[in-house]
């Protein structure tokens, strides 16, 4: 009995097997070092300190990344006002009225933009944005609503095949259903096609949050990086992903405890969001 | 498939472990690397510095990398770097490394080419970065919201700004944050309305160094000690440098490496 | 007064269409910029001589071969890894509360930010593991970003092989093992390439967690403990510093023309795959 759990077959299921948990290993690696930095520094200082703290000054002790939570929040709000309408309503044509041919471009072309790096839309932000702005709305341009519309953009890909996903799952006796009654296309795609998506379509919208929560390089180079909580959209910003970024090369001691304890702060933001997005209304969908 | 990675795979590894790899077989080859980091407003000089040298020693290769005083420091004190570059002074519990000047620079404060004021007190100046004077219409130009540009906490050009400019006034949280001298040149260039601080040795015809009391941030003025913004450039070893790091040390120490720096508007540690 | 819904409907398909034509001409007004703005500064010297005077001068010769290396060698750690679990995933075991604990694991790692993974791989592979900034650091780091990738496309591609083709091969009395590498595998190889083709994308495009874990040196890396550059990397120090806008825009355009280049072919492979099962 020994001697055969040593046959081929057995040796190729426990690599396997080895194989598959080498991702929730590195899931525990990546928590497990990101918690043991960032924590201490919450038993040290308070966790109302950090999380409610109002400065952020880690050279003289002072941890406070309240208005960066914040300024991630109002950057990703507002990255959604800006990319879920233009994502979804592309999703909708690509779904809904687009032919056979146009969804052989279209699709490809939509999923391009994610292949475009972030350097590049903050660069460009930079250039055309920043100055756009500017010029014609005030302030130094390096503010909440450039950023918000360079990630509203970054965001379109991740809302569009995700929303384009729950619109095709929509059975087509739906629809049929619907022109039988003798409703018109947009009276069917807006009171039966999206009602039935419903979920699929807050699915897209929260990951696209996730993207933009999450999102650095485009970041730092048109957020402005400053402390304080926006009061206009013309303000510049500093978010939970820039403060790391910016910092981390020159941080020892309690400062690059900090930043971890940012990093810690990020983590659980983008695990409840994916949480709500993968678990908590997908399940809806498939049933 | 699976047979074409696999040779690609295999050339790679033979690339990587034939030239020059981790083992001793590539270290007794005929290339020696210096690796140097830290610093990013010390970088570009060295990088500078390095090209000359290697010119006359071409069988050493300078690796030069940034990534912050901090890590030049940190990197120094694990021995990963045999150089760590510093643009602002040891503290306490870094005092076991050996400290090398190698030029001082000077910080000099900037705006657009096409702001009117050449020049502001120093009292200005730390005004305007501790967020009481908001506006440019307060110094006698359009009213116009100051767009003031500061380094990010750690850095060691603002460090040296705090302890020079500042004084004990703290830098407002409104003010925005970037983190090297070329972002905040790139913005002063761009932005009509905008003030910053930067290394000396990087001001250009793109952007407009200010006077500062009415002395204006030259070469001659800070060897003469009139401009007083004015830090050290560090070099830092751990213990006693190798027989191929001591000659480019060696380099940037004579009057030739010096000469290098002159000429990207440093001042020498000779004058 | 109620609109005519043949109008409104009309109106909708015309905003609608409107709409997704203004956001592919988001992507072709990007496209255009970086070719106009680059292609003047891009020729065969720019692409095989290496940069001078912190990349003001000279081309971007480390930075592609260094990007090549980060690429090719963190698919070469995910691909095993990425696949094994794919087949383990759909072939070897049943729905469970352990398989749900993997996918669990795996749409975690997909959702985690760039910058979580730099400042993991900083902390974990530079720091405590000591590399420093290394080649090596940078493609562990990639290997376990790029892993949700290959996983979730593998599967995918696994799951689509028809049952026939397995119910034949077993009937042929075949083990397990054999019916996974000469049927399954063979039957996937587009589906899985396709994944591995769009996480080559994400490596090359990748910045924030590059920097922190390869770091920035401009030499060419010779050996797996030497620090480089990527092309991302060398673009976002060229533009943030202000180094030299012509060779940004030229950095930038050959690195965003290898990213579509390799993502039109990873969507070719994947028409194919799909034309070929539908």
């Amino acid at each position: 009995m020994i001697k055969k759990s040593f046959t081929k077959e057995n040796f190729v299921k426990w690599v396997l097997t080895a194989f598959a948990l080498s991702s929730l290993l590195f899931l525990f690696l990546i928590f497990a070092f990101i918690l043991f930095e960032g924590l201490p520094l919450f038993l040290k200082i308070g966790l109302s300190k950090i999380i409610a703290g109002f400065k952020w000054a880690p050279t003289k002790g002072s941890f406070g990344i309240f208005p960066m939570i914040v300024s991630s929040f109002l950057v990703t709000f507002g990255a959604l006002i800006i990319g879920a309408p233009m994502g979804l309503s592309c999703a909708i044509y690509l779904s809904e009225y687009s032919g056979k041919r146009m969804k052989m471009f279209l699709k490809p072309a939509l999923e391009l933009l994610a292949g475009i790096p972030s350097v590049v839309y903050g660069f460009l932000g930079v250039i055309y944005i920043v100055p756009l702005v500017r010029n014609y709305l005030g302030g130094s341009g390096f503010s909440l609503l450039s950023t918000s519309i360079i990630l509203g953009v970054m965001i379109l890909p991740t809302i569009i095949s995700i929303s384009f996903d729950a619109l095709t799952s929509v059975p087509r006796t739906y629809r049929e259903g619907s022109f039988a009654m003798g409703a018109t296309k947009w009276q069917t795609i807006y009171r039966v096609v999206i009602p039935s998506a419903k979920s699929g379509i807050l699915a897209s919208f929260i990951l696209g949050m996730g993207r933009a929560i999450g999102e650095t390089m485009a970041v730092i180079m048109i957020a402005g990086n400053a402390l304080r909580i926006p009061v206009s959209i013309l303000d510049p910003l500093r978010t939970l992903t820039g403060n790391i970024a910016l910092e981390l090369a020159y941080a020892t001691g309690d400062h690059r405890l900090g930043l971890f304890s940012t990093g810690v702060v990020l983590l659980v933001i983008i695990m409840i969001l994916n949480y709500i997005a993968n678990f908590g209304i997908k399940r809806k969908v498939i049933k | 498939m699976a047979r074409i990675i696999g040779i690609l795979s295999l050339a790679v590894i033979m690339f990587l472990s034939c030239t020059n790899g981790p083992g001793k077989e590539g270290r007794r080859g005929k290339k020696h690397t210096i690796t140097i980091a830290g610093s990013t407003s010390v970088m570009p000089f060295t990088e500078k510095l390095a090209e000359h040298f290697m010119i006359d020693h071409p069988s050493t290769v300078v690796d030069v990398q940034g990534g912050g005083s901090t890590a030049g420091i940190q990197a120094c004190l694990n021995r990963t770097v045999n150089i760590g570059m510093s643009s602002r002074q040891l503290k306490d519990a870094e005092m076991v490394l050996n400290e090398i000047i190698i030029c001082y620079d000077g910080i000099s404060v900037v705006v657009h080419p096409k702001n009117p004021i050449n020049g502001l007190s120093l009292k200005e100046i730390s005004d305007i970065f501790h967020g009481k004077i908001t506006n440019w219409s307060q110094l006698g130009w359009v009213d116009r919201k100051i767009d003031a540009i500061t380094r990010e906490e750690g850095s060691g050009t603002r460090g040296s700004f705090e302890d020079l400019v500042m004084k004990s006034q703290d830098i407002d949280d409104g003010i925005m944050v970037q983190d090297s001298n070329g972002s905040v040149k790139e913005i002063v260039a761009t932005d009509p309305y905008a003030i910053g601080y930067i290394s000396l040795g990087l001001v250009d015809q793109r952007v407009k160094a200010l006077a500062i009391d009415g002395v204006m941030p030259t070469v001659k003025h800070i060897k003469s000690k009139k401009y007083k913004i004015v830090r050290p450039f560090l070099y830092l070893t751990n213990g006693a440098l190798d027989k191929y790091a001591q000659p480019f040390v060696t380099f940037v120490l004579s009057r030739e490496g010096q000469n290098v720096l002159k000429k990207e508007g440093l001042v020498g540690i000779h004058d | 007064m109620r609109i005519n819904p043949r109008i409104v409907d009309a109106a909708a398909k015309v905003g609608l269409s409107g709409q997704a034509f203004f956001t592919v001409g988001i992507l072709i007004v990007i496209v255009a910029i970086i070719c106009v703005k680059g292609l003047p500064y891009v020729n065969m010297e720019f692409i095989v001589s290496s940069p001078e005077d912190m990349g003001r001068h000279g081309g971007i010769f480390s930075a592609i071969i260094g990007t090549g290396l980060l690429a090719f060698l963190s698919i070469l750690f995910a691909t095993p890894l990425g696949v094994g679990t794919a087949i383990f995933l759909t072939e070897y075991t049943k729905e469970s509360a352990f398989t749900k604990m993997i996918r669990f694991g795996v749409e975690s790692l997909a959702g985690i930010p760039s910058i979580l993974y730099g400042l993991f791989g900083f902390i974990f592979f530079v720091i405590k593991l000591g590399m420093g900034w290394s080649l090596l650091a940078g493609v562990l780091t990639m290997t376990i970003m790029i892993l949700p990738t290959i996983i979730r496309t593998s599967e995918e591609a696994i799951k689509s092989v028809p049952r026939n083709l397995r119910i034949v091969s077993y009937s042929l009395s075949a083990t397990k093992w054999e019916t996974v590498t000469k049927v399954v595998l063979p039957a996937a190889a587009p589906g899985i390439l396709t994944g591995i083709m769009l996480s080559v994308g994400r490596a090359v495009g990748e910045t924030a967690a590059v920097i922190f874990t390869m770091g920035s040196s401009l030499r060419l890396p010779t050996s797996l403990m030497d620090s480089g550059r990527t092309m991302a990397v060398h673009f976002y120090i060229l533009a943030r510093e202000g180094i030299s806008m012509e060779k940004a825009y030229a950095t930038a355009l050959v690195l965003v023309f290898s990213i579509l280049f390799i993502n039109v072919i990873a969507y070719y492979i994947m028409n194919k795959v799909t034309s070929r099962y539908s």
